[in-house]
């Protein structure tokens, strides 16, 4: 463990190596540092810029916006836009949507993980017919993009009559591939000694799955839980299908369908707060489960 | 605590024999070292006793009681794992107190267990912390301590020692014997290393292609070796064997003599090329090339004197000490 340094930590050391003349070196390591940063800013400015003029949008009066040149800095109307925003929107309530989007990240997220887990445990620790087979019937649905089994996928749910609900904007999405064959690669650097040392100790299946390989999964749990929640949370053709209630709209999808349509007039500075509102959770996630996200990504815990 | 005894026990992997009929009786309280080159099965068989391969003919009995078809937890066995096969998110305490947890051992039995065998192990002080908080030689012993807290009625050991380095191994080689003898329990230990074999076994069997080739006490076994295998894998450095032919003699097919009893002397009954000297202070191996190519080595004290390299010299032995072997490996 103490053999494998953390990488993050090796980039933040200085790049150049260290010279023997203590006085070129500040200087030197000095002019790299301003350099470097003034680079990072530059790209930071370049990539923040479409949003914080978003952010100003969102802030000012439509007339203002639609008057060029645009506005650089943020009026005065950021309350007024947000609340209008949050309790009416255009269709539907954003608080509404917000609150849909988070059921639907959520739900895709945690389903995807446990019936994930579940599988490649089933794969990887059990031995029965077919084993093989299942395993490559999982990867293939790999190579399917969702889109190629969209208009079936429609069918089957609107037969069930999951159109305009949570079910069917979860259950369609639950099944993961990609996460079955993550978790089957970490599982099969889990020593076989583990798996007959629980046995030993008299430990079923499922007692050594929750015991043992449920928490030595954490890190991997979580690096995934951050992923899968924003590819639930930035869905958008699929909620777009099935959800024609404005009340069963998703945030992402929901920004589209504020869009005005023929000759009505586009309330900008609402459509703008109800963007920036779309992006607080998945940042939320992300800076909340960083620690353990890189961990999970960057180390394989033995 | 309680005898354990395997009957004529066979193992194939589909066609493949692995293991060709074991038979032994365990006393109880007995260490028995189970010793052998990579691949002789002897892994297989430890884990045949702990329920962890299935049988495929024979008979383990654990205290009269057939377990072949008994779950590994059911059969009173604990077993300490060559990699230790720690549980890396549990503290020292949880690791040992797993199998206690799952048994439904009462919480304060399961305290008192823990730190008795803490105690035992000297590990008290590491109860909190986590497995790779520790060196090896204490990881060793918390596998040892979640041995012991379960009061099996056999330990099992799989080349527990492998993963030490050499100064530890020797130490806890003398731990786990004086352990072994303080509770009593009955022993099984798997080992490639014949130093081990050699130091803690009551009984040894050295395995050999998936057969038992001898059972026995290990200076009987030395001193008596029942195959040309257990010949040259008992003992370092390895027994000579100087082929019949070369001796000019007919009835046997390898004659066997230990390097102590070998020596170097003028007008012996071979000549030999002196290929290189180790001195090791107290005593000296001489490596010398045998007329048809064969290596041999002679262990003689540090102060006689060392045959110049590449020089000539005669070998020769006592003829009591002499072992000798058919063409089959069997000894005559």
């Amino acid at each position: 463990m103490t053999a494998n340094p953390d990488p993050l930590a090796q980039e933040a050391l200085p790049a150049k190596p260290r010279k023997s003349d203590p006085g070129g070196m500040v200087e030197k390591r000095g002019a790299g540092l301003w350099l470097t940063h003034l680079g990072l800013i530059i790209g930071v400015a370049f990539i923040f810029f479409p949003i914080w003029l978003a952010f100003v949008a969102s802030t000012v009066s439509q007339p203002e916006i639609v008057r060029p040149p645009m506005p650089l800095l943020p009026g005065d109307q950021f309350f007024a836009n947000y609340s209008k925003a949050l309790t009416s929107g255009i269709n539907a309530p954003v608080s509404l949507m917000l609150l849909n989007s988070l059921v639907m990240a959520l739900g895709i997220a945690l389903g995807k993980i446990a019936i994930s887990l579940l599988s490649a445990f089933a794969i990887v620790y059990f031995r029965f017919p077919g084993r093989k087979i299942f395993f490559w019937l999982i990867f293939l649905t790999l190579m399917l993009p969702v889109e190629v089994r969209i208009v079936p996928t429609y069918e089957v749910i609107a037969n069930f009559g999951m159109l305009n609900s949570y079910q069917g904007l979860i259950l369609p999405l639950i099944a993961s591939a990609t996460a079955t064959f993550l978790f089957r690669q970490f599982f099969m650097t889990v020593p076989d000694e583990l798996a007959e040392a629980a046995r030993v100790d008299g430990a079923g299946p499922m007692r050594f799955f929750f015991d043992i390989l449920l928490p030595m999964s954490r890190t991997n749990i979580a690096a995934l839980f951050v992923i899968l929640f924003i590819y639930g949370w930035n869905q958008y053709l699929w909620p777009l299908l099935i959800t024609t209630d404005p009340t069963m709209n998703t945030i992402v999808m929901g920004i589209k369908q504020m869009f005005p349509s023929g000759d009505d007039i586009a309330d900008w500075p609402v459509i703008m707060a109800t963007s920036i509102l779309a992006m607080i959770p998945p940042v939320l996630v992300v800076i909340g489960m960083q620690k353990l996200f890189i961990r999970g990504l960057v180390e394989s815990e033995k | 605590m309680a005898t354990l005894s395997l009957d004529n026990v066979k193992k194939s992997f589909g066609k493949t024999d692995v293991i060709h009929g074991v038979s032994i009786d365990v006393k109880d309280g007995e260490f028995i070292v189970i010793v052998g080159p990579s691949g002789c099965g002897k892994s297989t068989l430890l884990r045949m006793v702990a329920g962890l391969e299935t049988i495929t003919s024979g008979e383990v009995q654990i205290d009269g009681r057939r377990v072949n078809e008994v779950e590994p937890m059911d059969r009173d066995i604990a077993m300490v794992f060559q990699n230790y096969a720690l549980y890396p998110h549990m503290s020292v305490f949880d690791n040992m107190a797993y199998g206690l947890k799952i048994a439904k051992v009462p919480k304060p039995e399961i305290e008192d267990r823990v730190q008795q065998a803490a105690k035992l192990l000297q590990l008290e002080s590491y109860l909190k912390r986590k497995p790779r908080e520790l060196s090896g030689g204490q990881r060793q012993r918390v596998a040892m301590g979640r041995a012991i807290v379960r009061k099996p009625a056999v330990f099992l050991f799989d080349e527990p020692l492998s993963n030490l380095d050499a100064k530890l191994r020797v130490q806890m080689r003398l731990e786990i014997k004086a352990l072994q003898r303080e509770l009593g329990v009955t022993a099984l230990y798997v080992t490639h290393d014949q130093v081990e074999a050699m130091t803690m076994a009551d009984r040894m069997i050295v395995m050999n292609g998936g057969v038992a080739d001898q059972i026995g006490a290990p200076l009987e076994v030395y001193a008596n070796p029942a195959t040309e295998f257990v010949a040259g894998f008992i003992g370092s450095p390895p027994t000579n064997f100087f082929s019949a032919a070369l001796l000019g003699r007919s009835g046997t097919d390898q004659v066997g003599v230990r390097p102590e009893h070998t020596r170097i002397a003028d007008g012996g009954k071979l000549r030999a090329t002196a290929a290189y000297a180790e001195a090791l202070g107290a005593e000296s191996l001489v490596h010398l090339r045998l007329p048809d190519g064969t290596m041999i080595t002679v262990r003689q004290d540090a102060e006689a004197p060392l045959p110049a390299e590449g020089s000539e010299v005669g070998i020769a032995w006592d003829a009591h000490h002499e072992m000798t072997f058919d063409g089959a490996g069997r000894r005559l």
